[in-house]
């Protein structure tokens, strides 16, 4: 499914940086850097709070789709400065990282 | 980038407020007041000493902060005989002794102050920072670095089969420019033509060794060496050195403090996730003299063996 047409469908607000026409299959949650480095599938959605820079340059090297914010983070203007650059759309939610990675699975109908 | 030349002479400049601690500048001879003590005591303190910041403590912890700011105030307001419990600022910004110098210098455009006081690790008060002492130990260091500058001018040699080697130099807790290096790193490679899988396992090995740079070492430099069928990284630092090498290549076994581990950093997945990339791994440290990792990533696509 297209990164954008999920991001409506669950009510994602974007916040800057990057394409969002990509096909997103999977994600990852995670709130450590190296756990994020070390496992999340290349092309899935990080779903996390840590909302800084570094979250960005993470993203970039293990070649991650998009970054959801979770529980209304907000993102600091060097990090969407980094997304921009690096082409990475950072999304903000509502939501807890549990409720925002089940309703991402549930929505790509992942078993 | 460490290869000084005289054409990176500003970067001299940038490395040197990476390099140097707020300890290195901070004035230790601190003159400080207690909150029972009157404003008008603390009036004389800043006139005899020719300071314009008194920090108030309990013992070696720092419970606020008056300024002159607060005694103009005080004066006008005509509370300057109260003690200074009620009139001290209590939010206080501080910065820590270790941390890159470059940081103060972003606190000082951001905030606005005249001083920050300075904590150690404990979080005791250990000295107080100015932007005058910033400016002062900033010149003496360069007229330091001016003189090596000189002797650092010799050519540099030729490696053999070397495609592409650049080297890095990394500091303790410049987050402000962590995933410079490996993203450097990914982006040439990349245009080298290395094939993707084997990029995101350059990218992650060089990631986790900048990251380890940064958040434990006491600086140190990341070498990348790019041949035909394969690329080495090296990650080379001055200290502290790893105590137990089992441990520390155990997942989930990290020594970051919490400051680290709210930024989402020491996971204890670092070395481990460079183990795993890597087709050769090699470590070896010694306590109080520093740490190499080594790690050789080969090119299957290329004709490089596995």
């Amino acid at each position: 499914m297209k990164l954008s047409e999920i991001a409506e469908k669950l009510g994602w607000k974007k916040l800057g940086g990057g394409d969002s026409a990509l096909d997103i299959g999977q994600g990852f949650t995670s709130d450590l850097l190296s756990d994020v480095m070390g496992n999340a599938p290349a092309d899935s959605v990080f779903i996390t709070i840590q909302a800084h820079k570094n979250t960005v340059a993470v993203a970039s090297l293990a070649g991650l789709a998009a970054i959801v914010l979770c529980s209304n983070r907000l993102a600091p203007p060097d990090m969407l400065e980094a997304a921009k650059q690096e082409d990475i759309p950072v999304y903000q939610t509502a939501e807890n990282q549990f409720w925002a990675s089940y309703h991402l699975g549930r929505l790509l109908d992942l078993p | 980038m460490t290869n000084f030349s005289l054409d990176s002479s500003p970067s001299v400049v940038l490395e040197l407020t990476l390099r140097l601690k707020i300890r290195d500048v901070m004035t230790t001879q601190l003159i400080t007041a207690e909150k029972k003590d009157s404003l008008r005591h603390i009036q004389q303190l800043m006139k005899v000493n020719r300071i314009t910041g008194v920090p108030i403590v309990e013992g070696k912890r720092l419970v606020g902060l008056i300024s002159v700011d607060d005694i103009i105030q005080a004066l006008d307001g005509g509370f300057i005989e109260e003690a200074c419990e009620g009139r001290m600022s209590r939010q206080l910004i501080v910065l820590e002794d270790d941390m890159p110098l470059s940081l103060g210098i972003s606190y000082f455009e951001k905030y606005h102050f005249g001083r920050f006081p300075v904590l150690n690790k404990d979080s005791e008060l250990v000295g107080i920072v100015s932007s005058r002492d910033i400016l002062t130990g900033l010149l003496v260091e360069m007229n330091k670095e001016m003189e090596q500058l000189e002797e650092k001018l010799s050519p540099q040699k030729e490696v053999g089969t070397t495609i592409y080697s650049r080297e890095f130099s990394l500091h303790k807790f410049d987050f402000e420019h962590a995933g410079t290096a490996s993203g450097t790193i990914k982006m040439e490679l990349k245009e080298k033509g290395l094939d993707p899988k084997t990029l995101r396992r350059v990218a992650v090995a060089s990631y986790e060794m900048e990251m380890n740079l940064i958040v434990h070492s006491l600086g140190g430099t990341l070498k990348v060496t790019h041949m035909p069928r394969q690329t080495v990284l090296e990650a080379r630092d001055v200290g502290p050195g790893i105590e137990d090498l089992e441990k520390a290549l155990t997942e989930g076994w990290s020594t970051a403090n919490d400051w680290i581990r709210s930024l989402g950093f020491g996971a204890g997945m670092g070395l481990p996730n460079i183990k795993r990339v890597s087709d050769d791994f090699h470590i070896e440290s010694e306590v109080g003299k520093g740490t190499l990792v080594r790690s050789v990533i080969r090119h299957p696509e290329l004709g490089g063996e596995v």
